[in-house]
């Protein structure tokens, strides 16, 4: 198409802004199979030793137990978003009744209220009910943080559920579970991939309501990480094994997935 | 599609791992004792050294939230104040131990401290002892202790032809940063503390405030901010820093200084006692035995250091106080300084404490250049002999109020930019003065 | 992506049912009710957990409350608010906000669409080039920002000093720049992929048409795409925004808000008046404050996004 810029000039133009963004990742990644010795040196060094023993250190600092609270917060908080954020995505899409907009208006509004602003009655009040530095206060607490996106993005999809087909399975005597089942699911479920995908991302990164309401007990990943910052600086090596195994998990689920979650923002933006 | 065969994979995951982990997610066994500590140096030897304290205790283990100064700090005031009950042991300093102590949020150690002499509490200094009592019981034992002095290189005032008195004052000090400021070679004057902070800049400033017989408040609890005292001393600490001061003063903290002054970069350098351990540590420094120790400078007072300790508090909340109290032992007797000699040498041991640490001939040999003058600063740190006039609160570098740290961020910022020049000492104390007189009216009216 | 069909499901039983008679009506208000029921479990729960803190928030802003002051705690009217807006710092710290939420939404919203428009053609390794840029979206923002802390800015080890060969210590010389460039790199992939999502939905037989007619690239992208992706745009600014105004990671994690107050936003200085200086008055006016101040900016961008659902056809 383009007489001046050949398609191969592009593609190596595009590979090489590519590589630039991503490159204090790639540096990361490297980082973390070095010496710490390797790992501050001026200038830089590509070429060194690898090893493994910074993976064993993040180990030895006790990371499992908080990969293991990150999983399981992140993996029910998503399935409480999924039940109920579907039945209210379909109430307003195809069911839809007066004070529809209203609604929808809320769960977005809800999203822009700067959650700091909250924080400390959500410390006084997990302090009363005895659920500071407890899993299931972050569970609640990232149910209601995904919960208005995702019924946002599963609104979309459910309207492109076409309607005759559900008045003709009406007419029929099909009952709701028949309807969600057999005409719904199918056309939904790649919506509510995307959307369960969306939720494990933010849960899993999420920093402030962890770092705040958590302390040895129900640390997420992203806390575990700031125990790296000491009075004597950084140890990059072993940080950098770090930050690559907390993120790993959703890197590996969003790369997997990433045709969905295209699909998936771009229903929101078109519905 | 792909994702339906996804899930179920991800979930076998998850199982396997909240599994393995469920001790950390879900109710932990009765005797585990969660202990939150600052994550300085000496603390993280503490750490290592612990396994020998659940070997010697089996059914006790011990898990540790250790963090940066103001992160650890945070967690732990508001853990303690609301009764979160999250911890069972907390590292506090001589700021809170008191006013907690106050407020009934700490377990009184007298009588776990009074049954077991071989713990022997006569032997903490007195000074770092009163400063964590209340109505004369102990409510946290201390770690780690520290005065405030003057390091200074014997080698630089030779040359210039200097000598540093024994009780230097601080119009001499500033006379000597002038002479010995080398802006060619890259030597400051001297090194003092601009990084905002109410535990940073706040705190060498405030001992200059002290002397200088300026105050925060007077006895009706009236700001004092805007008192010729007051800002004599402002202007003598920015100009000083800002003339023959290191530079990015505005962004230099303890560790800042302790870079600049090791690397040979400043004649002078006001800070806390332990940074003679840096000083003297040749993998380090290199001016490993060049450095005279100087009592910190005076103007119109007998002494001007300050005092601050690190110390383990038992929260009333905590869950099991019986453990609690044997960890906490274990790590503030006698025997442990000798643990860390042996495993780790005696430039790491926690200094500041036990008389009886300063009498262990390998402690001398190794802290001959500092070890007096820090014991000196230390012993003489109080109020009586550092303010010029009487103030309604205690503390020396800080104020023992609860408004103070957040009084005192605020108000080193203000100091901050005026060393940094962006705005002037005037406007900074202006800002600052009302910033106090709000906290000050809260304690008018309260009375 | 017609309109009619999803319109109509909401307003055809509407007028089928006022031809019946008032038992049908009285049918029809309890099937509205039925309707509502999936609605309301969710609807219950977002207003207890946002609703309610935020109703203590207000409360605690009417009081003059230490939390390491027992006893402290009593009724200031107004007081609080007073005293915010006389802070400087509070004024600093908002004006930081705004630029950061800004600057950021614009700039990664256009080195995203500068890398989608790149990605919207078939080249070899298309798809492990996609991958390699929503990577920085994926990764943790905690461990982004140290990253950039450490590799990136470090005066003495970081690449930008191995790049530039100076000493410069970006954190305390540009603070806020710094912060920004971090939270631009992590967002950028998201807004990549919003607008590639919308540069792929476009219609090939117009783009073929336009190019057939003569029309260069630049005027097709000008006066076509650009038209076409207005949407997605508007999305990727809502939701960048949303999300961007609450940063709060980079912020603690690389600069602790300083140098002095350089780098410090809205979120991080609530944070440190409620969890270092815990004045819980004076932190929760602030909350309010940004909550009206906040709620009138999104008032503005719901009734954007609004005009935007009704015309596409939403349901009213």
């Amino acid at each position: 198409m383009n007489k001046k810029l050949g398609p191969a000039t592009l593609t190596v133009a595009t590979w090489v802004l590519a590589i630039l963004f991503v490159f204090p990742l790639l540096w990361m990644i490297l980082t973390a199979f070095k010496q710490e010795a390797d790992a501050y040196t001026d200038p830089p060094k590509l070429f060194f030793t690898p090893t493994l023993n910074q993976f064993a250190g993040v180990f030895e600092r006790g990371f499992l137990p908080y990969l293991g609270n990150s999983a399981f917060v992140t993996v029910v908080s998503t399935v409480f978003v999924l039940l109920l954020g579907i039945p209210a995505a379909y109430a307003l899409s195809l069911a839809p009744v007066k004070g529809t907009s209203n609604a929808l208006g809320f769960f977005l509004s809800t999203k822009m209220l700067p959650i700091v602003a909250a924080i400390i009655p959500l410390y006084v009040i997990s302090q009363r009910v005895q659920l500071l530095d407890n899993v299931w206060m972050l569970i609640i607490l990232y149910t209601s943080m995904n919960l208005p996106l995702a019924i946002w993005m599963m609104r979309s999809f459910f309207l492109e559920v076409p309607t005759e087909m559900i008045e003709a399975g009406r007419i029929d005597g099909a009952n709701l579970p028949t309807l969600l089942r057999k005409i719904i699911a199918p056309v939904v479920a790649p919506g509510i991939a995307a959307t369960a995908l969306i939720c494990v991302i933010f849960s899993w990164t999420e920093f402030f309501y962890s770092v705040n309401l958590t302390a040895a007990r129900a640390g997420t990943v992203p806390v575990f990480l700031v125990g790296f910052i000491t009075s004597e600086g950084l140890y990059w090596a072993q940080l950098s094994a770090a930050a690559l195994m907390a993120s790993l998990p959703v890197m590996i689920v969003g790369w997997i997935a990433q045709n969905h979650l295209v699909r998936g923002l771009s229903m929101g933006a078109v519905k | 599609m792909r994702k339906t065969r996804l899930i179920p994979l991800i979930l076998a995951a998850v199982l396997a791992l909240t599994s393995c982990a469920g001790a950390g997610a879900l109710g932990t066994s009765g005797r585990t004792l969660v202990v939150a500590i600052v994550s300085n140096p000496q603390m993280k030897d503490a750490i290592a050294l612990s396994g020998q304290f659940e070997a010697a205790n089996p059914g006790v283990k011990l898990k540790f939230v250790s963090l940066p100064e103001n992160q650890a700090r945070a967690k732990i005031t508001a853990s303690t104040a609301t009764e979160g009950g999250e911890f069972d042991v907390v590292m506090i300093s001589n700021y809170e131990a008191p006013q907690w102590a106050a407020n009934g949020w700490l377990e009184n150690l007298q009588p776990q401290i009074d049954a077991d002499p071989a713990y022997d509490v006569a032997d903490f200094i007195p000074s770092i002892r009163d400063s964590l009592s209340y109505k004369n019981s102990l409510y946290a034992v201390p770690f780690y202790g520290e005065s405030s002095f003057l390091a200074y290189r014997k080698d630089l005032f030779e040359k210039a032809g200097l000598t540093m008195p024994a009780k230097p004052t601080w119009a001499q000090i500033a006379d000597f940063a002038a002479k010995l400021d080398d802006k060619a070679a890259g030597v400051a004057g001297i090194c003092l503390r601009g990084k905002p902070g109410w535990g940073e800049s706040l705190a060498p400033f405030n001992t200059v405030l002290n002397t200088f017989g300026g105050q925060w408040f007077d006895q009706g609890w009236n700001a004092k901010l805007d008192s010729p005292e007051f800002k004599a001393a402002a202007d003598f600490y920015v100009k000083l820093i800002r003339e023959h001061g290191e530079v990015g003063a505005s962004s230099s903290g303890f560790s800042e200084c302790g870079t600049h002054y090791t690397q040979g970069q400043a004649a002078m350098w006001y800070d806390a006692t332990v940074m003679a351990g840096t000083n003297e540590d040749p993998e380090s420094s290199k001016v490993v035995g060049k450095s005279g120790y100087a009592p910190a400078p005076v103007e119109r007072t007998q002494s001007s250091g300050w005092l601050y300790t690190w110390a383990l508090a038992i929260p009333k909340a905590a869950k099991d106080k019986d453990a609690a109290w044997k960890f906490m032992a274990w790590m503030t007797d006698k025997a442990y300084v000798q643990k860390v000699g042996a495993a780790y040498g005696w430039n790491r041991v926690p200094p500041g404490v036990r008389n009886s640490t300063y009498q262990i001939p390998g402690y001398q040999e190794a802290a001959k250049a500092y070890a007096q003058p820090t014991l000196d600063g230390i012993a003489d740190a109080n109020q009586q002999k550092a303010m010029v006039n009487p103030v309604p609160y205690p503390g020396i570098q800080f104020l023992g109020i609860p408004e103070f740290q957040d009084l005192g961020t605020r108000v080193s910022q203000q100091l901050s930019a005026a060393i940094a020049g962006q705005i002037s000492v005037d406007d900074a104390l202006k800002q600052s003065q009302e910033y106090a007189q709000t906290v000050g009216n809260s304690y008018k009216e309260a009375r | 992506m017609t309109s009619a069909p999803f319109t109509s499901t909401a307003t055809i039983p509407d007028s089928a049912q006022k031809r019946r008679t008032s038992a049908a009506t009285t049918r029809a208000r309890s099937q509205a009710v039925k309707r509502r029921i999936p609605l309301l479990p969710a609807l219950f729960f977002v207003l207890a957990v946002t609703q309610l803190p935020f109703l203590l928030t207000v409360f605690y802003s009417f009081q003059s409350y230490n939390l390491v002051r027992p006893g402290s705690q009593h009724f200031v009217g107004l007081q609080n608010y007073a005293d915010v807006f006389s802070d400087s710092t509070f004024l600093v710290a908002l004006l930081n906000t705004v630029i950061l939420t800004v600057v950021c939404v614009l700039v990664s919203l256009l080195i995203g669409l500068g890398l989608a428009v790149l990605l919207d053609r078939k080249f070899l390794g298309r798809g492990i080039v996609r991958t390699l840029l929503i990577t920085p979206f994926l990764i943790l923002p905690a461990a982004g920002a140290l990253l950039w802390k450490t590799t990136v800015f470090d005066p003495t080890y970081g690449l930008l000093h191995f790049v530039f060969g100076t000493d410069t210590d970006w954190l305390s010389q540009f603070p806020l720049a710094a912060v920004m460039a971090q939270i631009i790199w992590q967002w950028t992939p998201f807004m990549m992929l919003l607008i590639l999502a919308g540069l792929q939905s476009q219609s090939k037989d117009v783009l073929e048409a336009a190019s057939v007619d003569g029309a260069s690239r630049w005027r097709t992208f000008v006066s076509i795409t650009l038209p076409h992706l207005s949407r997605f745009l508007q999305l990727a600014t809502l939701l960048g925004a949303i999300y961007i105004v609450n940063s709060f990671d980079a912020v603690f994690l690389m600069t602790q808000g300083g140098p002095g107050t350089a780098s410090t936003n809205l979120p991080y200085y609530i944070y440190q008046r409620a969890f270092e200086g815990f004045d819980i008055g004076q932190s929760s006016a602030m909350g309010v404050i940004v909550v009206i101040l906040t709620m009138i900016v999104a008032t503005f961008a719901l009734r954007l996004m609004f005009r935007t659902f009704s015309v596409t056809g939403g349901v009213k």
